[in-house]
């Protein structure tokens, strides 16, 4: 890494990284980018489908249940708590980040415990509302609820619905599981002697593209 | 060790107001996110916003949300234009991969619908390509 980074830098002259960046959070970047098109293709397909259905259930329907409140009908709400939760848990990565960069043990260590506390969070929402679909009768090959129009619905919304948060879910699961591996290794003090917390950046690129994947499931299932 | 220390000298002010910005950054996140769902809820309760026009201000909100994540959160919006480009240019695919999918998926609605066993077929030519058949 270069410090004197003036305008006329020729950057691909070699010798440096012509991204700036090193190897390890570049190669990051780049698996992010491979996942962001298993996902593209994954909610593409499911938009696919839906725009090829002349109609489709009504998620405002199917989604107004929240935990405690019997059958009291809230849209939305649970899954505004969700996408809260992982918006928050996106800020103490930040913040851990923003601590590693200060080499501020201690607090890289508090913003990740809690940044997993929220992940974990998150995956309980997570498994409250699959578990209540079930009970519903919804689960992948079957689909209980009706369409808009009133015409019975085919088990594409369930299929979709399940496997896009089950994979959304699944890089949450291996977030959580990452971020506790690096909060061992920070309290161990691994990066304090390496001299730097850059694999906390990195595991907070992925963190954020959790988050960021999840605004769009948000968005397509929930929203639409 | 060196590359820490680097960006805060390569962004001087950067550093110090950033957790002001993250916590900005939060509060625009969350405040899209407060707008959506009370634009959601207004059209249940009323049907103001039409469906089409509603769907238009989710995908553009949704993105709005992309943009800050990406840029704030993952920092790309700080990173040099070639660590910008190598990331956003093939995410240029999704332009094709989305409208053509899409089209695609329209296609097959309305060829359910006309094509449908039972569905009424305009066949005007179909009595003339009989006849034609029979010189065979």
């Amino acid at each position: 890494m270069d410090t004197a980074v003036t305008a006329k830098k020729k950057w691909w002259a070699g010798g440096y990284s012509p991204f700036n960046v090193n190897y390890g959070k570049l190669m990051m970047w780049y698996f992010l980018l491979s996942d962001a098109f298993t996902f593209g293709a994954l909610l593409i397909s499911y938009g696919t489908i839906r725009f090829s259905s002349p109609s489709w259930p009504d998620p405002n329907e199917v989604f107004k249940s929240f935990p405690g409140m019997g059958h009291a009908n809230l849209p939305l709400m649970f899954v505004s708590l969700m996408t809260f939760i992982l918006i928050m848990s996106s800020v103490t990565m930040v913040l851990a980040v923003h601590a590693g960069h200060h080499r501020d043990k201690k607090a890289v260590a508090k913003w990740l415990t809690w940044t997993i506390i929220g992940g974990i969070a998150f995956l309980s929402c997570q498994a409250w509302e699959w578990t209540h679909l079930y009970h519903e009768g919804a689960w992948w090959g079957r689909n209980p609820f009706a369409n808009v129009d009133g015409t019975v619905a085919s088990t594409n919304f369930t299929n979709f619905f399940f496997t896009i948060t089950g994979f959304h879910g699944l890089h949450v699961t291996s977030g959580v599981v990452l971020n506790i591996v690096i909060l061992i290794n920070v309290l161990k003090g691994t990066y304090e002697d390496r001299g730097h917390y850059e694999m906390v950046e990195k595991v907070g690129l992925y963190w954020h593209f959790v988050d960021l994947v999840w605004v769009f499931v948000f968005t397509c299932f929930y929203l639409l | 060790m060196e590359h820490t220390q680097s960006s805060e000298i390569i962004e001087p002010v950067h550093h110090d107001s950033s957790t002001k910005k993250i916590w900005r950054t939060f509060w625009i996140l969350l405040g899209i996110t407060i707008a959506e769902v009370g634009l959601a809820f207004l059209h249940l309760e009323t049907g103001f916003p039409n469906r089409m026009f509603l769907n238009g201000i989710f995908v553009i909100l949704t993105f709005f949300k992309a943009f800050y994540i990406v840029a704030e959160f993952m920092h790309l919006g700080h990173e040099i234009k070639n660590l910008v480009m190598t990331i956003l240019m093939p995410l240029l695919l999704f332009i094709w991969f989305i409208v053509a999918f899409l089209y695609e998926g329209h296609s097959w609605k309305n060829m359910r619908k006309d094509l449908a066993p039972g569905t009424k077929v305009e066949a005007p030519k179909a009595p003339a390509a009989e006849g034609h058949e029979k010189h065979y």
